[in-house]
């Protein structure tokens, strides 16, 4: 029993120090960051079981929307993330957070910059419409840069075409 | 006697004919419409002129060979081939022997080396009309340098011969790749054309973007992620100094080239989520504003004399060509083919853009006149991308990336006729290539 829960711990331990260094473009580092709970039945902070996470906000309420071919125009299900993300950064207003643009690899070199550009700044603009402080916003385009899935099909280029909410700041937990 | 005319005909638009027939001489590859044999020439080994220049007496003509056959407008007679030797620079030649084995140009040189400091001597004969074309020539310069000698070599031949000016003894800058798409570094880096003499200009700790020549050849302008954010620096190639231009808080700015001048740049600056074209001059930082539309305005690119600015912009839906007055003004579209264009790029002689465009999923380089017509597609892959011109506008480096989860980029360069595609030597993948103006 003892050992089990050592290995827990262990688990969180591994889980939280990732969040402190994130891979900022979205590689999936956080598997097996699920069952947290200490030994006392309590949350630990910075899991995925505290709501006031960074870990939380990326999992369960989702960091990033994705976008159609060579759109910029919010969907019904990012959208949701995005009523989500606002309410997070309404009520953790320690937070700053920088919206990273992406691309697929299906376009040029500075086109894909401004479209990366343009995605963002929609996933911006509606997080300020849902009570989002502006100066808190920051967005980036990367372009076709940084893609996290490298397969040349759409199954891949539907991930890569993506605004990712990249939260700064906030207490050291 | 018949006075044989040497021609090699090229699909070339016939753009050239005029400045072809301007040239005389009988020994000519007329670079028009047509087709294609390759003018057979016998470059020997330069002479030795001094007791240490032996080696370099065989790599010059090496490189001088390579340059000529790599323009895909000759080819090399191999040296166990040759009937005559030539021991001499100064003796007369022995046409007969040369005509026998088909060499319709004939190179001799020579080479004398001292300390750091060499002197090449060079001599173009046409072996049908039985005489030199052209006066022989004498080049002064360090040994570190000695392969910008045979490429100034070359280039006296392939002018002389073609009409056309030269490109060999130019350099490229680029973005040196290495890794994997999901964690791909990238470097800047300068080059010969030819992929010789490499140096590297920044790490990979920033990503690095379209680095492009300035006019005279002594500055580069580039985008970095230094900051965290896309910003324009320009960085002098002697000094590898660079410094950051102007932005706004809250900005990113991409896309620069330099004007004729090389006072002043166009680039594209994006703020709330809206890209637009706008000059700035280097010196006081000052920027103004060409285009105000909520499209994507990007890939400014300057006529030769600095009066125009071709550009993209999905203003119409989509991406597409268009020019506009270099203060802003009205802008005219200039494509309207199938498909998407972007990336354009103005020939150094003034007559062509080139442009990167997709349609049905492939990518292709092409050009086409700066009134949209005459397009012509020169190559096509799963993506090909950001055409840069040889300081002769009549090759074309891109870069190719290839397709799936192994994909990498490189270099290729190709002729505006769509021949001669090839690959550019680079010692690790490469992307965004500029090609410098001619060294002087």
């Amino acid at each position: 029993m003892n050992r089990i829960l050592t290995s827990t711990l262990f688990i969180a331990v591994l889980a939280v120090s990732a969040c402190t260094n994130p891979n900022r473009f979205g590689a999936d580092g956080m598997n097996g960051a699920g069952n947290m709970a200490n030994a006392n039945g309590g949350i630990i902070p910075g899991s995925a079981n505290d709501p006031a996470s960074t870990t939380y906000f990326q999992q369960a309420i989702g960091d990033r929307v994705l976008f159609e071919v060579d759109q910029s125009t919010l969907t019904t299900v990012g959208q949701a993330t995005l009523n989500g993300q606002a309410t997070w950064l309404n009520t953790n207003t320690d937070y700053q957070a920088v919206i990273e643009g992406h691309a697929d690899e299906q376009g040029t070199r500075e086109y894909n910059l401004a479209l990366g550009a343009r995605r963002a700044n929609a996933a911006r603009e509606y997080l300020i419409s849902r009570g989002v402080a502006a100066n808190r916003l920051r967005v980036v385009s990367y372009g076709k840069e940084r893609p996290i899935e490298i397969c040349s099909q759409e199954a891949c280029y539907a991930k890569n075409r993506r605004a990712v909410t990249v939260l700064a700041g906030g207490l050291t937990s | 006697m018949i006075v044989r005319v040497l021609s090699i005909w090229l699909a070339l638009f016939g753009v050239l004919a005029t400045s072809a027939q301007a040239q005389q001489g009988p020994l000519r590859i007329e670079i028009t419409e047509g087709v294609i044999e390759p003018l057979p020439f016998a470059v020997p080994s330069f002479q030795p002129e001094s007791g240490d220049a032996g080696q370099m007496a065989v790599d010059l003509a090496r490189v001088v060979s390579e340059d000529l056959v790599g323009s895909g407008l000759f080819r090399e007679i191999p040296a166990s081939a040759f009937i005559s030797t030539v021991s001499d620079f100064n003796a007369p030649v022995q046409y007969a022997d040369w005509k026998a084995i088909n060499a319709q140009a004939l190179i001799t040189g020579a080479v004398s080396v001292s300390g750091n400091t060499m002197n090449v001597k060079f001599r173009l004969y046409d072996v049908f009309s039985g005489a030199e074309l052209g006066s022989g020539l004498q080049f002064a310069g360090t040994v570190d340098g000695w392969r910008r000698m045979a490429h100034k070599v070359a280039d006296a031949v392939y002018s002389r011969i073609t009409g056309e000016g030269g490109y060999f003894d130019s350099r490229v800058v680029y973005v040196s790749e290495t890794g994997p798409k999901d964690g791909r570094q990238k470097r800047l880096a300068v080059m010969d054309y030819d992929g010789a003499n490499v140096q590297y200009l920044t790490d990979s700790s920033s990503i690095v973007l379209a680095p492009r020549f300035s006019p005279s050849g002594d500055r580069i302008l580039y985008t970095s992620y230094e900051s965290g954010f896309p910003r324009i620096y320009v960085l002098d190639i002697g000094s590898v100094q660079r410094r950051g231009l102007e932005s706004a808080e809250g900005t990113m700015s991409f896309a620069p080239r330099f004007s004729p001048s090389g006072n002043t740049i166009a680039y594209s600056l994006t703020q709330g989520g809206n890209t637009d074209i706008f000059v700035m001059d280097i010196a006081t930082g000052q920027s103004t504003r060409l285009t105000n539309t909520p499209s994507i305005e990007t890939a400014p690119s300057y006529s030769p004399d600095g009066s125009q600015i071709v550009f993209e912009s999905d203003r119409s839906g989509s991406q597409q060509l268009y020019v506009m007055p270099a203060n802003g003004g009205e802008a005219t579209r200039i494509s309207f083919g199938e498909g998407r264009y972007g990336t354009p790029v103005w020939s150094p002689r003034g007559d062509l853009v080139a442009f990167t465009k997709q349609n049905k999923g492939r990518f292709h380089i092409g050009v086409m006149r700066l009134d949209g017509s005459e397009e012509r597609l020169l190559t096509a892959s799963f993506l090909d991308e950001g055409p840069t011109w040889a300081p002769n506008g009549r090759v074309i480096m891109f870069a190719r990336e290839t397709q799936g989860a192994g994909g990498a980029s490189s270099l290729y360069s190709v002729d505006i006729s769509g021949r001669n595609l090839k690959p550019v030597r680079t010692q690790e993948g490469g992307s965004d290539p500029s090609w410098s103006p001619l060294q002087k």
